[in-house]
């Protein structure tokens, strides 16, 4: 027990505690300065701080096209992959989950290319028709559905927990739809999607939990730059720059309990709203 | 075994419609996968090619060479050359005119010069297999490889043994000892996943520059044998299933807490350590956030993920290289999740669902 107490203590709570004692002091990295107590200052500043707004504006802009896409998908294809159709299933989950362990920054660089003007997806649209396919990573308005598919390939970790969810539906429940005259469509709406609603909650706040500290790919693939236009500076990739180039670190701690607000206050909404539609068959 | 799955291990008579259904089912599902699966293959294709040939369009998928002809001693591309009488030959370029060139048939040299009349700049050219082995060598020399990878195995060893060890402590804490607020103290522990990673970022790192750490391997390590809640959890739960007969009866001979552990539990619950080992050393292996920070400037204690980001800095114009060091950073998890893939998919059932 108590090497954990004292981890936790040392790497998750202290830490946590010290950030906020933070965001009351002038500290940076140099520390050229004698610390003083600033008050609110660092609170003013994050309010009168246009860029922070600005790559607020741009994380929500993103998550609005990523969350949908990060809990429909692995669920949809979990759903193909346990019909009673399907052929192979074993092998194609193994091989859905196969990118997930991809490293991240192979991952990012393979899809550099992939979705290049070189690449096979515009290959592939040019020969549908498409005579002049985006240049997705350097078009403003393809960057956030170009960084949509690079994330759908590691949605392997959420099909094999849908898959999970959908076998532990009871089959009494599909004969006694079927016995109603319900069809594949009705089954799914009436039977599978309420009772995975559960676990289409869950993937869905972690999706937002992350989709919140989203960064690492934009830093890797544009050199943390925010090109094309800015669209990439998203708010956590300000904090990092804030906090390891430009090393304020008062001022950065300021911006991630901002942040860490902003996902509890998420959370709280999702869990409030959550009572309309996610059902526990385990409550009465 | 219950009724019902007994029946649905009977096959049901294959009526036309559940074929149709199955064949439709089937194709959709494949297709998908192999675009999802498609960038690694377009990968593995171009880091086998010549820069010539990514650049050009209409070059051959696989990674191919233009033909060429040996002719008196030297190598000459061939092209394939319309024919006065409507065939088209594929013939070797010898002398390049603007109006004209000369050509040799390769399948019959002797003959002599073919003077064609045209130019040359409008024909296209077959293409040979040609996979550029050469590139894995290059890029195994420029990004040194042998460097990186010792880093980025003994980074995932050390770290995968200390987060074992200290997770394995504390799971069998929680699941088998009573404490005051043990309750309160599991419920923190599963918050900590919730958690933003900023939040504690900052004075995490500053610490680690005060104490001196930075540029060294210790931030990475040390944490590591502090325990983590993903871990723990997943060791929990699948302590809790193991029956308390055998640690009762082992207390009752005088066994100590960790004699138990180690004598009773340690033999039961290996599919978890396994689990959890093969689990840490992938993630320890794709953790690139880590070494990044607390390794910048150390250019000879980084793993490979940190070494191909800073390779691709230099080299992305060399596009054969940047995906011939994509591969070779992949191969090992991802022949690891092949070989154990049941692993994974268990692991991730049970951390993911049984909340």
């Amino acid at each position: 027990m108590s090497p954990w107490i004292v981890g936790f203590l040392a790497f998750t709570l202290l830490p946590m505690v010290a950030t906020f004692a933070f965001t009351f002091l002038n500290l940076t990295l140099a520390q050229d300065e004698p610390i003083t107590f600033v008050g609110l200052d660092n609170y003013v500043r994050l309010a009168n701080d246009g860029r922070v707004w600005e790559t607020l504006g741009n994380t929500f802009k993103f998550a609005a096209i990523w969350l949908p896409v990060s809990v429909i998908v692995p669920f949809a294809v979990a759903v193909g992959l346990n019909s009673r159709y399907a052929f192979g299933s074993s092998l194609m989950r193994t091989l859905f989950f196969l990118p997930y362990v991809v490293p991240f920054v192979a991952g990012v660089l393979v899809w550099n290319q992939m979705l290049g003007q070189e690449g096979w997806l515009n290959a592939a649209l040019r020969f549908l028709g498409w005579s002049t396919p985006p240049d997705w990573l350097y078009d403003t308005t393809f960057i956030y559905p170009g960084l949509v598919l690079m994330g759908i390939w590691g949605i392997g970790a959420g099909i094999i927990v849908n898959l999970a969810g959908l076998r532990g539906i009871p089959t009494e429940l599909y004969e006694a739809a079927r016995i109603d005259g319900a069809g594949p469509v009705a089954s799914l709406r009436n039977v599978t999607i309420p009772m995975m609603s559960p676990i289409l909650f869950y993937t869905l706040i972690l999706g937002v939990i992350e989709v919140l500290q989203y960064f690492l790919v934009p830093l890797v693939l544009k050199n943390g730059t925010g090109e094309p236009g800015g669209t990439t500076l998203f708010f956590n990739l300000n904090l990092y720059l804030t906090f390891f180039s430009y090393q304020q670190l008062s001022y950065g701690a300021t911006m991630a309990w901002l942040l860490f607000g902003i996902a509890l206050l998420v959370t709280l909404i999702l869990f409030r709203l959550s009572r309309r539609w996610v059902f526990y068959a385990g409550e009465r | 075994m219950t009724a019902a799955s007994l029946t649905s291990h009977r096959r049901p008579p294959l009526k036309p419609a559940v074929v149709m259904r199955r064949a439709i089912l089937t194709v959709v599902m494949s297709g998908i996968l192999i675009a999802f699966l498609s960038p690694l293959a377009y990968s593995a294709l171009v880091s086998l090619k010549t820069e010539q040939q990514i650049s050009q369009p209409n070059s051959p998928l696989l990674p191919s060479d233009p033909a060429t002809f040996d002719y008196q001693g030297k190598a000459y591309d061939v092209y394939y050359v319309p024919m006065p009488d409507g065939t088209t030959r594929e013939l070797a370029l010898v002398k390049k005119g603007r109006q004209q060139s000369d050509f040799v048939d390769p399948g019959n040299p002797d003959t002599g010069v073919i003077t064609w009349q045209g130019s040359w700049r409008t024909l296209s050219q077959p293409w040979e297999l040609e996979p550029q082995w050469d590139n894995y060598a290059q890029v195994w020399g420029l990004i040194d490889f042998p460097r990186l990878l010792f880093n980025t195995v003994a980074l995932a060893v050390i770290g995968t043994i200390g987060t074992v060890l200290s997770c394995l402590l504390v799971a069998y804490g929680f699941a088998r000892f009573r404490f005051p607020g043990r309750s309160l103290m599991f419920t923190l522990l599963l918050a900590t996943i919730f958690l933003p990673a900023a939040v504690t970022l900052i004075p995490t790192y500053t610490i680690f520059v005060k104490l001196g750490w930075v540029g060294t391997w210790l931030p990475l390590l040390v944490p590591a044998f502090f325990a983590n809640a993903y871990d723990v959890f997943l060791i929990r739960q699948y302590l809790m299933t193991i029956p308390r007969d055998l640690d009762e009866a082992a207390a009752i001979d005088g066994a100590s807490p960790l004699r138990i552990l180690r004598s009773v539990i340690l033999p039961q619950a290996w599919p978890v350590i396994v689990a959890v080992s093969i689990f840490t050393f992938v993630y320890s292996w794709n953790d690139f956030f880590g070494p990044l920070i607390y390794l910048a400037g150390h250019e000879d204690i980084q793993p490979l993920q940190v070494g191909l980001s800073r390779f691709e800095g230099v080299y992305h114009t060399e596009r054969a290289f940047i995906q011939a060091g994509n591969i070779m950073t992949l191969l090992i998890p991802v022949i690891l999740f092949v070989a154990f893939q049941r692993v994974f998919t268990r692991g991730i059932v049970v951390t993911g669902v049984e909340k």
